[in-house]
Protein backbone atom coordinates (compact mmCIF):
# COMPACT_ATOMS: atom_id res chain seq x y z
CA UNK A 1 0.00 0.00 0.00
CA UNK A 2 0.95 3.55 -0.37
CA UNK A 3 2.20 5.09 2.53
CA UNK A 4 -0.90 7.58 4.05
CA UNK A 5 -0.58 10.25 6.43
CA UNK A 6 -3.76 11.22 8.26
CA UNK A 7 -5.09 14.69 6.66
CA UNK A 8 -5.60 17.47 9.19
CA UNK A 9 -9.11 16.95 9.61
CA UNK A 10 -8.96 13.27 10.33
CA UNK A 11 -6.36 14.33 12.95
CA UNK A 12 -8.96 16.90 14.44
CA UNK A 13 -11.53 14.16 14.15
CA UNK A 14 -9.15 12.34 16.14
CA UNK A 15 -8.78 14.00 18.65
CA UNK A 16 -12.55 14.64 18.88
CA UNK A 17 -13.15 11.27 19.32
CA UNK A 18 -10.88 11.28 22.23
CA UNK A 19 -12.31 14.03 23.47
CA UNK A 20 -15.94 12.39 23.68
CA UNK A 21 -14.21 9.26 25.03
CA UNK A 22 -12.57 10.68 28.25
CA UNK A 23 -16.17 12.55 28.80
CA UNK A 24 -18.08 9.24 28.59
CA UNK A 25 -15.62 7.26 31.09
CA UNK A 26 -15.36 10.79 33.00
CA UNK A 27 -19.49 10.52 33.37
CA UNK A 28 -19.15 6.86 33.99
CA UNK A 29 -16.57 7.44 36.87
CA UNK A 30 -18.70 10.02 38.16
CA UNK A 31 -22.17 8.25 38.14
CA UNK A 32 -20.61 5.34 39.90
CA UNK A 33 -18.69 6.85 42.51
CA UNK A 34 -22.39 8.55 43.50
CA UNK A 35 -24.29 5.51 43.66
CA UNK A 36 -21.75 3.64 45.91
CA UNK A 37 -21.79 6.81 48.05
CA UNK A 38 -25.58 7.23 48.34
CA UNK A 39 -25.81 3.46 48.97
CA UNK A 40 -22.90 3.37 51.62
CA UNK A 41 -24.68 6.19 53.51
CA UNK A 42 -28.11 4.62 52.63
CA UNK A 43 -26.97 1.86 54.83
CA UNK A 44 -24.47 3.24 57.30
CA UNK A 45 -27.07 5.59 57.98
CA UNK A 46 -30.17 3.35 59.08
CA UNK A 47 -31.08 3.22 62.70
CA UNK A 48 -29.91 -0.57 63.24
CA UNK A 49 -26.67 -0.10 61.83
CA UNK A 50 -24.32 -1.12 64.48
CA UNK A 51 -26.42 -4.24 65.95
CA UNK A 52 -26.30 -5.79 62.07
CA UNK A 53 -22.33 -4.44 61.98
CA UNK A 54 -21.68 -6.15 65.12
CA UNK A 55 -23.65 -9.32 63.76
CA UNK A 56 -23.24 -9.65 60.17
CA UNK A 57 -19.49 -7.58 59.97
CA UNK A 58 -17.66 -8.40 63.04
CA UNK A 59 -13.94 -8.70 61.93
CA UNK A 60 -13.07 -10.59 65.34
CA UNK A 61 -15.53 -13.57 64.36
CA UNK A 62 -14.68 -13.46 60.77
CA UNK A 63 -10.93 -14.47 61.83
CA UNK A 64 -12.05 -17.34 63.88
CA UNK A 65 -14.36 -18.39 62.07
CA UNK A 66 -12.39 -18.77 58.98
CA UNK A 67 -9.93 -21.60 59.55
CA UNK A 68 -13.31 -23.88 59.48
CA UNK A 69 -14.67 -22.65 56.48
CA UNK A 70 -11.39 -22.71 54.57
CA UNK A 71 -11.61 -26.46 55.36
CA UNK A 72 -15.23 -27.20 54.86
CA UNK A 73 -15.62 -24.76 51.36
CA UNK A 74 -13.78 -27.57 49.65
CA UNK A 75 -16.69 -30.15 50.38
CA UNK A 76 -18.65 -27.77 48.93
CA UNK A 77 -15.80 -27.61 45.82
CA UNK A 78 -15.43 -31.47 45.64
CA UNK A 79 -19.55 -31.80 45.61
CA UNK A 80 -19.78 -29.00 42.79
CA UNK A 81 -17.04 -30.14 40.37
CA UNK A 82 -17.65 -33.85 40.46
CA UNK A 83 -21.80 -32.94 40.40
CA UNK A 84 -21.08 -30.85 37.62
CA UNK A 85 -19.39 -33.34 35.42
CA UNK A 86 -22.56 -35.55 35.29
CA UNK A 87 -24.69 -33.08 34.78
CA UNK A 88 -23.57 -31.86 31.69
CA UNK A 89 -23.48 -35.63 30.38
CA UNK A 90 -26.65 -36.62 31.92
CA UNK A 91 -28.62 -33.60 31.08
CA UNK A 92 -27.27 -33.50 27.50
CA UNK A 93 -28.50 -37.29 27.09
CA UNK A 94 -31.95 -36.56 28.40
CA UNK A 95 -31.91 -33.50 25.64
CA UNK A 96 -30.57 -35.68 22.60
CA UNK A 97 -33.15 -38.67 24.15
CA UNK A 98 -36.11 -35.39 23.57
CA UNK A 99 -34.85 -34.46 20.23
CA UNK A 100 -34.75 -37.89 18.72
CA UNK A 101 -36.91 -39.00 15.95
CA UNK A 102 -36.52 -42.85 15.36
CA UNK A 103 -39.10 -44.79 16.83
CA UNK A 104 -37.06 -47.16 17.97
CA UNK A 105 -36.32 -44.66 20.57
CA UNK A 106 -39.96 -43.74 21.97
CA UNK A 107 -39.68 -45.42 25.01
CA UNK A 108 -36.95 -43.59 25.97
CA UNK A 109 -38.09 -40.20 24.99
CA UNK A 110 -40.55 -40.69 27.16
CA UNK A 111 -39.06 -41.81 29.86
CA UNK A 112 -36.85 -38.34 29.29
CA UNK A 113 -39.91 -36.00 29.22
CA UNK A 114 -41.55 -37.50 32.63
CA UNK A 115 -38.02 -37.21 33.99
CA UNK A 116 -37.96 -34.20 33.43
CA UNK A 117 -41.02 -32.61 33.87
CA UNK A 118 -41.59 -34.51 37.54
CA UNK A 119 -37.89 -33.96 38.71
CA UNK A 120 -38.15 -30.17 37.79
CA UNK A 121 -41.14 -29.86 40.29
CA UNK A 122 -39.57 -31.72 43.31
CA UNK A 123 -37.91 -28.69 45.15
CA UNK A 124 -34.39 -30.11 45.31
CA UNK A 125 -34.10 -30.10 48.74
CA UNK A 126 -36.38 -33.01 49.48
CA UNK A 127 -34.46 -34.69 47.34
CA UNK A 128 -31.46 -34.02 49.47
CA UNK A 129 -33.88 -35.47 52.34
CA UNK A 130 -35.15 -38.35 50.25
CA UNK A 131 -31.94 -39.53 48.68
CA UNK A 132 -29.72 -38.76 51.85
CA UNK A 133 -32.46 -40.59 54.42
CA UNK A 134 -34.12 -42.87 52.15
CA UNK A 135 -31.47 -44.87 50.34
CA UNK A 136 -28.99 -45.53 53.70
CA UNK A 137 -32.43 -46.85 55.52
CA UNK A 138 -33.27 -49.53 52.84
CA UNK A 139 -30.13 -51.37 53.89
CA UNK A 140 -29.25 -52.55 50.70
CA UNK A 141 -26.04 -54.34 50.00
CA UNK A 142 -22.99 -52.42 48.13
CA UNK A 143 -24.75 -49.24 48.01
CA UNK A 144 -22.76 -46.54 49.87
CA UNK A 145 -24.55 -44.68 52.92
CA UNK A 146 -22.46 -41.35 53.04
CA UNK A 147 -25.09 -38.18 52.96
CA UNK A 148 -22.07 -36.70 51.15
CA UNK A 149 -22.21 -39.14 48.62
CA UNK A 150 -26.13 -39.18 48.54
CA UNK A 151 -26.74 -35.29 48.83
CA UNK A 152 -24.33 -35.15 45.36
CA UNK A 153 -26.65 -37.37 43.61
CA UNK A 154 -29.52 -35.95 44.92
CA UNK A 155 -28.03 -32.23 43.41
CA UNK A 156 -27.37 -34.46 39.58
CA UNK A 157 -30.69 -35.55 39.61
CA UNK A 158 -32.26 -32.18 39.55
CA UNK A 159 -29.97 -30.22 37.81
CA UNK A 160 -30.11 -32.61 35.15
CA UNK A 161 -33.49 -31.97 34.65
CA UNK A 162 -33.09 -28.33 34.35
CA UNK A 163 -30.11 -28.49 32.16
CA UNK A 164 -31.40 -30.79 30.23
CA UNK A 165 -33.94 -27.76 29.06
CA UNK A 166 -31.32 -25.49 28.49
CA UNK A 167 -29.58 -27.96 26.09
CA UNK A 168 -33.00 -28.35 24.40
CA UNK A 169 -33.72 -25.16 24.28
CA UNK A 170 -30.39 -24.36 22.16
CA UNK A 171 -30.71 -27.21 20.02
CA UNK A 172 -34.06 -26.06 18.97
CA UNK A 173 -32.86 -22.48 18.24
CA UNK A 174 -30.35 -23.40 15.40
CA UNK A 175 -32.21 -23.23 12.60
CA UNK A 176 -33.87 -26.46 10.76
CA UNK A 177 -31.69 -25.45 7.58
CA UNK A 178 -29.17 -26.24 9.12
CA UNK A 179 -30.57 -29.81 9.50
CA UNK A 180 -31.30 -29.50 5.74
CA UNK A 181 -27.75 -28.26 4.68
CA UNK A 182 -26.40 -31.46 7.02
CA UNK A 183 -28.48 -33.96 5.94
CA UNK A 184 -28.26 -33.28 2.26
CA UNK A 185 -24.58 -33.96 2.72
CA UNK A 186 -25.72 -37.42 3.58
CA UNK A 187 -25.51 -37.39 7.61
CA UNK A 188 -27.18 -39.16 9.95
CA UNK A 189 -29.62 -37.65 12.38
CA UNK A 190 -27.62 -38.44 14.75
CA UNK A 191 -24.31 -37.36 12.90
CA UNK A 192 -26.34 -34.55 12.56
CA UNK A 193 -26.86 -33.71 15.71
CA UNK A 194 -23.37 -34.66 17.47
CA UNK A 195 -21.41 -32.59 14.30
CA UNK A 196 -23.79 -29.79 13.41
CA UNK A 197 -26.93 -29.09 15.69
CA UNK A 198 -25.21 -29.19 19.34
CA UNK A 199 -21.66 -27.69 18.74
CA UNK A 200 -23.76 -24.50 17.49
CA UNK A 201 -26.24 -25.07 20.29
CA UNK A 202 -24.08 -24.73 22.85
CA UNK A 203 -22.30 -22.09 22.20
CA UNK A 204 -25.74 -20.50 22.35
CA UNK A 205 -26.30 -22.08 25.60
CA UNK A 206 -23.39 -20.86 27.49
CA UNK A 207 -24.90 -18.03 29.53
CA UNK A 208 -28.01 -20.01 30.72
CA UNK A 209 -25.73 -23.11 31.61
CA UNK A 210 -23.09 -20.55 33.76
CA UNK A 211 -26.49 -19.68 35.34
CA UNK A 212 -27.20 -22.96 36.29
CA UNK A 213 -23.44 -24.00 37.65
CA UNK A 214 -23.69 -20.75 40.08
CA UNK A 215 -26.82 -21.92 41.28
CA UNK A 216 -25.17 -25.54 41.41
CA UNK A 217 -22.38 -24.11 43.44
CA UNK A 218 -25.11 -22.29 46.18
CA UNK A 219 -26.91 -25.25 46.27
CA UNK A 220 -24.06 -27.05 47.90
CA UNK A 221 -25.20 -25.60 50.72
CA UNK A 222 -28.37 -27.74 50.68
CA UNK A 223 -26.00 -30.66 51.82
CA UNK A 224 -26.02 -29.37 55.30
CA UNK A 225 -29.78 -30.22 55.47
CA UNK A 226 -28.44 -34.05 55.64
CA UNK A 227 -25.91 -33.43 57.98
CA UNK A 228 -23.06 -33.17 55.62
CA UNK A 229 -20.70 -30.69 57.21
CA UNK A 230 -20.19 -28.15 54.49
CA UNK A 231 -19.53 -24.82 55.03
CA UNK A 232 -22.75 -23.34 55.56
CA UNK A 233 -23.23 -25.71 58.14
CA UNK A 234 -19.81 -24.68 59.89
CA UNK A 235 -21.00 -21.29 59.31
CA UNK A 236 -24.32 -21.50 61.04
CA UNK A 237 -22.67 -23.84 63.83
CA UNK A 238 -20.52 -21.01 64.60
CA UNK A 239 -23.41 -18.77 64.83
CA UNK A 240 -25.76 -20.91 66.77
CA UNK A 241 -22.87 -21.00 69.90
CA UNK A 242 -21.18 -17.74 69.55
CA UNK A 243 -24.33 -15.90 68.65
CA UNK A 244 -22.71 -13.87 65.80
CA UNK A 245 -23.61 -14.40 62.18
CA UNK A 246 -20.63 -13.28 60.44
CA UNK A 247 -19.02 -16.40 58.97
CA UNK A 248 -22.18 -16.31 56.83
CA UNK A 249 -21.13 -13.28 54.94
CA UNK A 250 -17.40 -15.11 55.23
CA UNK A 251 -19.05 -17.95 53.75
CA UNK A 252 -21.35 -15.99 50.59
CA UNK A 253 -17.42 -14.11 50.24
CA UNK A 254 -16.08 -17.38 49.46
CA UNK A 255 -19.07 -18.24 47.28
CA UNK A 256 -18.86 -15.02 45.12
CA UNK A 257 -14.74 -15.24 45.14
CA UNK A 258 -15.73 -19.22 43.42
CA UNK A 259 -18.48 -18.41 40.52
CA UNK A 260 -16.84 -14.75 39.20
CA UNK A 261 -13.60 -16.24 37.30
CA UNK A 262 -15.90 -18.66 35.73
CA UNK A 263 -18.50 -15.71 34.70
CA UNK A 264 -15.24 -14.10 33.30
CA UNK A 265 -14.07 -17.02 31.56
CA UNK A 266 -17.11 -17.83 29.84
CA UNK A 267 -17.81 -14.50 28.90
CA UNK A 268 -14.31 -14.31 27.39
CA UNK A 269 -15.10 -17.48 25.64
CA UNK A 270 -18.21 -16.34 23.81
CA UNK A 271 -16.69 -13.10 23.04
CA UNK A 272 -14.09 -14.89 20.98
CA UNK A 273 -16.71 -16.99 19.37
CA UNK A 274 -18.78 -14.06 17.90
CA UNK A 275 -15.36 -12.63 16.57
CA UNK A 276 -14.78 -15.54 15.15
CA UNK A 277 -17.99 -16.25 13.62
CA UNK A 278 -19.34 -12.67 12.79
CA UNK A 279 -16.12 -11.78 11.74
CA UNK A 280 -17.54 -10.43 8.22
CA UNK A 281 -20.83 -9.55 9.38
CA UNK A 282 -20.43 -6.75 11.82
CA UNK B 1 -29.94 21.08 -9.06
CA UNK B 2 -28.37 20.87 -5.47
CA UNK B 3 -25.57 18.31 -3.86
CA UNK B 4 -27.42 15.82 -1.27
CA UNK B 5 -24.27 13.70 -0.52
CA UNK B 6 -20.67 14.55 -0.96
CA UNK B 7 -17.56 12.16 -0.31
CA UNK B 8 -14.74 13.68 -0.32
CA UNK B 9 -10.88 11.42 -0.06
CA UNK B 10 -12.47 8.78 2.39
CA UNK B 11 -10.49 5.99 3.86
CA UNK B 12 -11.64 3.06 5.52
CA UNK B 13 -9.35 0.27 6.32
CA UNK B 14 -9.74 -3.02 8.78
CA UNK B 15 -6.56 -3.60 10.41
CA UNK B 16 -3.97 -3.19 8.09
CA UNK B 17 -6.24 -3.89 5.17
CA UNK B 18 -7.40 -0.81 3.19
CA UNK B 19 -11.23 -1.52 1.80
CA UNK B 20 -11.55 2.14 0.65
CA UNK B 21 -8.79 4.75 -0.46
CA UNK B 22 -9.58 8.28 -1.18
CA UNK B 23 -12.86 7.81 -2.60
CA UNK B 24 -14.66 11.05 -3.73
CA UNK B 25 -18.38 11.09 -4.70
CA UNK B 26 -20.82 13.54 -5.39
CA UNK B 27 -24.71 12.76 -5.44
CA UNK B 28 -26.73 15.96 -6.70
CA UNK B 29 -30.50 15.79 -5.74
CA UNK B 30 -32.96 12.84 -7.96
CA UNK B 31 -29.35 10.72 -8.60
CA UNK B 32 -29.08 7.64 -9.40
CA UNK B 33 -25.77 6.48 -8.98
CA UNK B 34 -24.75 2.66 -9.59
CA UNK B 35 -21.58 0.88 -7.92
CA UNK B 36 -20.36 -1.38 -10.12
CA UNK B 37 -17.28 -3.80 -9.75
CA UNK B 38 -16.23 -6.93 -8.47
CA UNK B 39 -17.12 -8.48 -5.10
CA UNK B 40 -14.61 -7.09 -2.59
CA UNK B 41 -14.01 -3.81 -4.55
CA UNK B 42 -15.38 -1.71 -1.44
CA UNK B 43 -19.11 -1.20 -2.52
CA UNK B 44 -20.77 -2.39 0.52
CA UNK B 45 -18.15 -1.25 2.73
CA UNK B 46 -18.94 2.69 0.96
CA UNK B 47 -22.57 2.06 1.41
CA UNK B 48 -22.05 1.44 5.29
CA UNK B 49 -19.62 4.34 5.76
CA UNK B 50 -22.65 6.50 4.24
CA UNK B 51 -24.64 5.44 6.80
CA UNK B 52 -22.57 6.13 9.35
CA UNK B 53 -22.50 1.87 10.28
CA UNK B 54 -18.59 2.41 10.25
CA UNK B 55 -16.39 4.61 10.79
CA UNK B 56 -14.09 6.36 8.82
CA UNK B 57 -10.47 6.71 8.91
CA UNK B 58 -9.91 9.94 6.89
CA UNK B 59 -11.74 11.99 4.26
CA UNK B 60 -15.25 14.11 4.99
CA UNK B 61 -18.73 12.64 4.11
CA UNK B 62 -21.32 15.58 3.83
CA UNK B 63 -25.13 15.30 3.57
CA UNK B 64 -27.45 17.98 3.08
CA UNK B 65 -24.81 20.24 3.68
CA UNK B 66 -23.78 19.03 6.70
CA UNK B 67 -20.55 17.05 7.71
CA UNK B 68 -21.85 13.57 9.06
CA UNK B 69 -18.60 12.50 9.38
CA UNK B 70 -18.29 14.28 12.41
CA UNK B 71 -17.75 12.41 15.99
CA UNK B 72 -20.35 14.76 17.34
CA UNK B 73 -23.54 14.30 14.92
CA UNK B 74 -25.80 12.55 16.20
CA UNK B 75 -26.22 8.94 13.82
CA UNK B 76 -29.64 7.93 14.66
CA UNK B 77 -30.52 12.14 13.27
CA UNK B 78 -28.84 11.01 10.05
CA UNK B 79 -30.01 7.55 9.57
CA UNK B 80 -33.64 8.42 9.91
CA UNK B 81 -33.20 10.46 7.08
CA UNK B 82 -31.68 8.17 4.84
CA UNK B 83 -33.04 4.33 3.49
CA UNK B 84 -31.03 1.19 3.71
CA UNK B 85 -31.84 -1.67 2.04
CA UNK B 86 -29.37 -5.20 2.36
CA UNK B 87 -28.43 -8.06 0.55
CA UNK B 88 -30.53 -10.27 2.60
CA UNK B 89 -33.05 -8.58 2.85
CA UNK B 90 -33.02 -8.52 6.56
CA UNK B 91 -36.51 -8.44 8.02
CA UNK B 92 -37.02 -9.35 11.68
CA UNK B 93 -38.76 -12.38 11.59
CA UNK B 94 -40.94 -11.96 14.33
CA UNK B 95 -42.86 -9.18 13.50
CA UNK B 96 -45.29 -9.42 10.05
CA UNK B 97 -44.76 -7.52 7.13
CA UNK B 98 -46.83 -4.81 8.57
CA UNK B 99 -45.00 -4.22 11.89
CA UNK B 100 -41.57 -4.14 10.41
CA UNK B 101 -42.67 -1.45 8.15
CA UNK B 102 -44.16 0.23 10.73
CA UNK B 103 -41.51 -0.20 13.26
CA UNK B 104 -39.34 2.87 12.70
CA UNK B 105 -41.93 5.61 11.31
CA UNK B 106 -43.82 4.87 15.00
CA UNK B 107 -40.49 4.37 16.97
CA UNK B 108 -38.67 6.82 15.32
CA UNK B 109 -40.30 9.37 13.66
CA UNK B 110 -43.31 9.56 16.10
CA UNK B 111 -46.42 8.95 13.41
CA UNK B 112 -49.68 7.29 14.74
CA UNK B 113 -50.22 3.85 14.37
CA UNK B 114 -52.75 4.30 11.94
CA UNK B 115 -51.25 6.78 10.14
CA UNK B 116 -47.86 4.65 9.77
CA UNK B 117 -50.40 1.56 9.01
CA UNK B 118 -52.11 3.30 6.27
CA UNK B 119 -48.86 4.82 4.39
CA UNK B 120 -47.00 1.29 4.98
CA UNK B 121 -50.18 -0.57 3.26
CA UNK B 122 -50.29 1.49 0.11
CA UNK B 123 -47.23 1.51 -0.43
CA UNK B 124 -47.19 -2.78 0.09
CA UNK B 125 -50.12 -2.99 -2.19
CA UNK B 126 -48.34 -0.75 -4.87
CA UNK B 127 -45.70 -2.80 -5.11
CA UNK B 128 -47.35 -5.92 -5.37
CA UNK B 129 -47.61 -7.45 -1.47
CA UNK B 130 -51.24 -6.13 -0.58
CA UNK B 131 -52.40 -9.82 0.37
CA UNK B 132 -49.07 -10.51 2.62
CA UNK B 133 -49.00 -7.26 5.34
CA UNK B 134 -50.38 -9.78 8.00
CA UNK B 135 -47.49 -12.99 7.38
CA UNK B 136 -44.42 -13.39 8.91
CA UNK B 137 -41.45 -12.85 6.66
CA UNK B 138 -40.26 -16.01 6.61
CA UNK B 139 -43.51 -17.09 4.83
CA UNK B 140 -42.74 -15.33 1.85
CA UNK B 141 -40.55 -15.99 -1.61
CA UNK B 142 -37.10 -13.84 -1.98
CA UNK B 143 -38.47 -11.63 -3.97
CA UNK B 144 -41.48 -10.48 -1.98
CA UNK B 145 -39.19 -10.38 1.00
CA UNK B 146 -36.64 -7.76 -0.56
CA UNK B 147 -40.10 -5.83 -1.91
CA UNK B 148 -41.37 -5.87 1.53
CA UNK B 149 -37.36 -4.85 2.55
CA UNK B 150 -37.80 -2.07 -0.05
CA UNK B 151 -41.14 -0.83 1.43
CA UNK B 152 -39.69 -0.83 4.74
CA UNK B 153 -37.03 1.34 3.65
CA UNK B 154 -39.63 3.81 1.93
CA UNK B 155 -41.82 4.03 4.67
CA UNK B 156 -39.80 6.43 6.00
CA UNK B 157 -40.32 8.75 3.46
CA UNK B 158 -35.88 9.10 3.40
CA UNK B 159 -34.16 11.69 1.67
CA UNK B 160 -31.29 9.05 0.28
CA UNK B 161 -31.77 5.41 -0.58
CA UNK B 162 -28.83 2.97 -0.20
CA UNK B 163 -29.25 -0.37 -1.49
CA UNK B 164 -26.43 -2.43 -1.26
CA UNK B 165 -26.80 -5.66 -3.37
CA UNK B 166 -30.33 -6.42 -3.25
CA UNK B 167 -31.21 -8.65 -5.95
CA UNK B 168 -27.56 -10.24 -5.34
CA UNK B 169 -29.39 -13.12 -3.48
CA UNK B 170 -32.41 -13.79 -5.49
CA UNK B 171 -33.10 -15.94 -8.90
CA UNK B 172 -33.15 -14.45 -12.14
CA UNK B 173 -36.91 -14.29 -12.04
CA UNK B 174 -37.39 -12.57 -9.38
CA UNK B 175 -34.96 -9.91 -9.84
CA UNK B 176 -37.79 -8.29 -12.29
CA UNK B 177 -40.15 -7.61 -9.58
CA UNK B 178 -37.97 -6.08 -7.13
CA UNK B 179 -35.85 -3.93 -9.78
CA UNK B 180 -38.98 -3.01 -11.36
CA UNK B 181 -39.81 -0.51 -8.10
CA UNK B 182 -36.14 0.34 -7.85
CA UNK B 183 -37.02 1.62 -11.45
CA UNK B 184 -40.24 3.00 -10.57
CA UNK B 185 -38.22 5.16 -7.22
CA UNK B 186 -35.91 6.47 -10.07
CA UNK B 187 -38.73 7.68 -12.23
CA UNK B 188 -40.32 9.30 -9.18
CA UNK B 189 -37.13 11.14 -8.24
CA UNK B 190 -35.72 9.23 -5.46
CA UNK B 191 -32.43 9.74 -4.63
CA UNK B 192 -30.14 6.52 -4.95
CA UNK B 193 -26.45 5.23 -3.93
CA UNK B 194 -27.22 0.96 -5.59
CA UNK B 195 -24.50 -1.35 -5.28
CA UNK B 196 -25.32 -3.93 -8.00
CA UNK B 197 -24.06 -6.42 -10.40
CA UNK B 198 -27.18 -6.07 -12.78
CA UNK B 199 -25.41 -3.89 -15.22
CA UNK B 200 -28.41 -3.88 -18.28
CA UNK B 201 -30.66 -2.18 -14.97
CA UNK B 202 -27.65 0.48 -14.20
CA UNK B 203 -27.43 1.18 -17.66
CA UNK B 204 -30.88 2.24 -17.75
CA UNK B 205 -31.14 4.09 -14.80
CA UNK B 206 -28.32 5.05 -13.37
CA UNK B 207 -27.59 9.24 -14.00
CA UNK B 208 -24.04 8.03 -13.21
CA UNK B 209 -21.78 5.10 -13.02
CA UNK B 210 -19.20 4.29 -10.62
CA UNK B 211 -16.57 1.56 -11.53
CA UNK B 212 -14.38 0.08 -7.85
CA UNK B 213 -11.37 -1.50 -7.94
CA UNK B 214 -9.59 -2.37 -4.96
CA UNK B 215 -11.39 -0.08 -2.46
CA UNK B 216 -10.81 3.06 -5.38
CA UNK B 217 -13.34 4.37 -7.54
CA UNK B 218 -11.43 4.01 -10.52
CA UNK B 219 -13.74 5.58 -13.24
CA UNK B 220 -17.06 7.52 -12.83
CA UNK B 221 -19.36 8.70 -15.58
CA UNK B 222 -22.92 8.36 -17.25
CA UNK B 223 -23.72 4.85 -18.41
CA UNK B 224 -23.00 5.17 -21.74
CA UNK B 225 -19.67 6.35 -21.80
CA UNK B 226 -19.04 3.61 -19.17
CA UNK B 227 -20.65 0.80 -20.65
CA UNK B 228 -19.47 1.67 -24.37
CA UNK B 229 -16.64 3.51 -23.68
CA UNK B 230 -14.27 2.93 -20.90
CA UNK B 231 -11.70 4.68 -20.43
CA UNK B 232 -9.56 2.34 -17.82
CA UNK B 233 -8.30 -1.15 -19.06
CA UNK B 234 -9.34 -2.86 -15.96
CA UNK B 235 -12.95 -1.36 -16.46
CA UNK B 236 -12.91 -2.94 -20.12
CA UNK B 237 -11.66 -6.04 -18.31
CA UNK B 238 -14.40 -6.56 -15.38
CA UNK B 239 -17.10 -5.41 -18.65
CA UNK B 240 -15.84 -8.00 -20.91
CA UNK B 241 -16.20 -10.73 -17.70
CA UNK B 242 -19.80 -9.36 -17.05
CA UNK B 243 -21.17 -8.40 -19.98
CA UNK B 244 -22.65 -11.20 -22.41
CA UNK B 245 -21.33 -10.73 -25.70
Amino acid sequence: MSEWSPSPHELERRRLRRQLRTRSVLIATVMTVVAFVVLTLGITGSPGWASVKEYFFSRDDAREALPAIWDAIWLNIKMFLVAEVFILIFAMLIAMARVSRSPWLVPLRLVAVVYTDVVRGIPTILLVYLLAFGMPALRLGGLPTSAFFWATVALIISYSAYVAEVFRSGIESVHPSQWASAEALGLSRGQCLRHVVIPQAVRRVVPPLLNDFVSLQKDTALASAAGVFEAVFVARDYGNYNFNYTPLVVVACFFIVLTVPLARATDWLSAKYRRRELAGVL
Amino acid sequence: MSELLTVSNLRKSYGERVVLDDVSLTVQQHDVICLIGSSGSGKSTLLRCLNLLEDIDDGIITFDGREISDPRVDAREVRSRIGMVFQAYNLFPHLSVLDNCTLAPRRVHGVRRADAEARALSLLEKFGLADHDAQHPDRLSGGQQQRAALVRALCTSPTLLLLDEITAALDPELVGEVLAIVRAEAEAGMTMVIATHEMAFARDVATSVCFLDQGRILEQGPPAEIFSNPREERTREFLRRVLPD
